[in-house]
């Protein structure tokens, strides 16, 4: 649930990337950290286990700039992707206001990227937020993988499994190497802007 | 179910005239701060700022403060539910030189202070008690 201070005139909104353990969601946000420190007010935050496994989440907030003469600060959050985090998970999603599924590209992931996808849309679903109105974007991530001769899903089984019903914008990327990286961050701001003018008119 | 109009609602149900955000900052100044707390946010329980005030000397990474005590909060909140407890009253992190004390205002809203040997956990405690009743009547009002 965004919050916007009319005395400030700045406007806080929650973008949550989420997706099946290891699909790349933390890569995403180090890439987004590493390339726009100007515009990153402070050190990502970091919650995860001995092994570098994300436990609770990563958090960073992100100034996006002027929208109709308000400042637009995005709070950036992971998940931790393990099915084991359900509660912690569901917790990360409260007051969302747009989301970024990253699916594991790699062969051997595609049912996890379906049980993490439907994982979603209940989760969402118990904060009565519908994962076919919210702004949401999809980018099947790990796509350099290809060129080292490892079986990933071609992106029209990807579009299949996944992309069907939502019709939503998705994007081939690799947070490894940041392709497509700001590409899916400037499309889920977009979206999420969009439907918060809606509210403002 | 839920649509971009209830987010939009939910949107502007957080929206606060500047009236009433300068007085929960009053607020938030003349109970806590006045009193010797270094720090105080207000935030939602999505890790969202909606006031904040401090000392002038206070070097803290305010946002990433307010994120991770949502979080905080939240993670609390479903442990009391497991021992069979709806909540827990008193949540106070103490430190050598700063600690923290939350406060739930209502279900939109937490309040965090952080303070150090200046004032005593039960002054805060009284003073955070009043700064929150004075809220909850704000928000009441839209």
């Amino acid at each position: 649930m965004a919050f916007i201070n009319i005395k400030n005139k700045e406007v806080q909104a929650k973008i949550v990337y989420y997706g099946p353990g290891r699909g790349g969601k933390t890569s995403n946000l180090e890439y987004i950290y590493q390339q726009f420190r100007d515009r990153i007010p402070s050190e990502m935050v970091s919650i995860k286990t001995h092994g570098d496994r994300t436990l609770f989440f990563d958090f960073m907030p992100f100034m996006v700039g002027k929208i109709k003469g308000y400042s637009v600060r995005v709070q950036l959050y992971t998940v931790p992707g393990q099915v084991k985090y359900d509660a912690t998970r569901r917790l990360v999603l409260k007051g969302v206001d747009g989301v970024v599924f990253v699916a594991d590209s790699l062969s051997v992931q595609r049912k996890k990227n379906l049980i993490s996808l439907k994982n979603l849309q209940t989760n969402l679903a118990a904060y009565k937020k519908d994962i076919f109105k919210i702004p949401l974007v999809l980018q099947y991530n790990k796509r350099d993988l290809e060129d080292q001769g490892i079986p990933v899903l071609p992106i029209d089984i990807l579009e299949k499994d996944l992309n069907q019903q939502l019709k939503v914008p998705s994007f081939p990327a690799s947070a490894l190497k940041g392709d497509n990286v700001v590409a899916t961050l400037k499309k889920i701001i977009s979206l999420t802007m969009v439907a918060f003018q809606k509210g403002l008119t | 179910m839920a649509s971009y109009e209830e987010n939009s609602v939910s949107f502007t149900e957080n929206s606060l005239d500047q009236r009433q955000l300068e007085e929960i900052e009053r607020i938030l100044h003349s109970d806590l701060i006045s009193n010797g707390v270094h720090c105080v946010l207000l935030i939602d329980l999505a890790g969202n700022i909606i006031a904040k005030d401090d000392n002038g000397a206070s070097r803290i990474d305010m946002y990433s403060l307010a994120a991770l005590s949502a979080a905080n909060f939240g993670a609390v909140e479903a442990m009391a539910k497991i021992v069979g407890e709806e909540e827990f009253a008193l949540l106070f992190h103490k430190g050598e030189s700063e600690s923290l004390y939350f406060g739930k205002v209502n279900n939109e809203l937490l309040i965090i202070t952080v303070f150090g040997k200046e004032i005593s956990l039960g002054l805060l405690r009284m003073k955070v008690a009043d700064a929150m009743e004075h809220i909850r009547k704000i928000w009441r009002k839209f």
